[in-house]
């Protein structure tokens, strides 16, 4: 039961996006087409879940025993492009046919301020690593959602006829506006 | 003259938020205020600041293979400083913007600017590029804050003058995005104007 709680409240009622404003650059720089969006989540999905539990691990057995928590921002983003690193090259390695289809997103992952955002997040809502597990997983899927469900209405909005000034960048974010507040209307479920 | 040009870039014509599209993340997420949208700003300032100043002191050092991320552990560095010293003398501040604080590693101005400006020039040059692109991006955040404040709550920098609520939705989320949305298609009509 407190696994739907978390599922749902980080999918739809404190959607990572549309909420909490954390992985904004990728979501307006990438949501051109649905295909890459969903690529783009695929990647934010794997690497989500990998840095929380990394950092999850790091945090209870590394910095907490030494008593350097003070040390977690520097430690955390270290640990984070070191396992983007990681995970490109591995991939290659072991299966080409899903770094083909996620390799261009890994590198831009790094400075995604989503993966970092849950890692310390997990931390503060004192998860313990299932429970940071899950809230990962769950985000990740909030992530993509709302990306392919914002790719799905800029590919139509490409097709209409936008006033000059609001054309490109402007339209979007009213557009990500008007989304937002659909989503509002999940507050209150759980 | 091009010092001052270095400081003044960074306010319209090449404004962070508004032209680059950069660090979108807490320009859209801290500003519900115009006080927090200053806070968070001047915070990125410092952050800005010291990391130019570093990055362009060690330059020659670094390889060019580890380069990003030795920039990443002086941005982390000054980032920690920033969070430590506002949760002691600031603690009212630091829960309001909360999550973003230790989120100033990963925006893009910063490793942009480090990357961009700090490598290539001056310790000099790169301070006063950081100071005008840390006021620069202060300056939008402010800006923003205080039409959201002032259209959600009808008040501004805290200080009330509507005797009514005011629409709550511009403090909430989707305002976020609405406002943020009319003010970039307004400085590109302005900076057109002027070009």
């Amino acid at each position: 039961m407190e696994y739907a709680i978390i599922i749902i409240a980080a999918i739809f009622v404190n959607n990572v996006v549309l909420a909490q404003f954390l992985g904004i650059c990728p979501f307006i720089g990438v949501s051109g087409k649905i295909s890459t969006s969903v690529g783009m989540g695929g990647a934010v999905l794997f690497v989500m879940t990998l840095a929380t539990v990394v950092t999850w691990l790091a945090q209870h057995y590394i910095l907490v025993p030494l008593g350097i928590t003070f040390l977690q921002t520097i430690t955390f983003i270290l640990v984070i492009a070191a396992l983007v690193q990681m995970v490109e090259i591995i991939l290659k390695k072991v299966s080409p046919a899903l770094y083909g289809a996620l390799g261009v997103f890994l590198p831009l992952i790094t400075t995604n301020c989503a993966v970092l955002g849950v890692a310390i997040l997990t931390i503060q809502k004192d998860f313990n690593l299932m429970e940071g597990v899950v809230f990962a997983i769950s985000t990740a899927l909030g992530f993509t959602l709302a990306m392919v469900i914002f790719a799905g209405i800029r590919e139509h909005l490409d097709n209409m006829e936008v006033p000059k000034g609001m054309a490109g960048v402007p339209i979007a974010l009213v557009t990500a506006g008007i989304l937002a507040l659909a989503f509002m209307g999940f507050t209150g479920l759980v | 003259m091009s010092q001052m040009k270095n400081f003044t870039k960074g306010f319209i014509k090449e404004n962070p938020v508004f032209v680059l599209l950069l660090g979108m993340c807490p320009t859209l997420g801290v500003t519900t205020s115009a006080l927090n949208g200053l806070g968070m700003g001047l915070a990125t300032t410092f952050v800005l600041i010291g990391s130019n100043m570093v990055v362009s002191a060690v330059k020659d050092f670094i390889p060019d293979k580890v380069r990003i991320p030795s920039y990443i552990v002086i941005i982390a560095t000054f980032v920690t400083i920033v969070e430590l010293v506002m949760q002691a003398y600031l603690p009212a501040l630091y829960n309001q913007l909360g999550l973003f604080i230790p989120l100033i590693v990963v925006n893009c101005i910063v490793l942009g600017r480090a990357e961009a400006f700090a490598s290539k020039n001056s310790v000099g040059a790169s301070i006063i590029d950081g100071l005008g692109m840390g006021l620069g991006f202060a300056f939008a955040l402010t800006l923003l804050g205080s039409v959201r404040e002032l259209l959600g709550s009808g008040a501004l920098f805290n200080f009330k003058f509507m005797e009514s609520d005011g629409m709550l939705v511009f403090v909430l989320a989707p305002g976020a995005f609405i406002v943020l949305g009319y003010l970039i298609a307004i400085i590109s009509r302005l900076n057109k104007k002027n070009a």
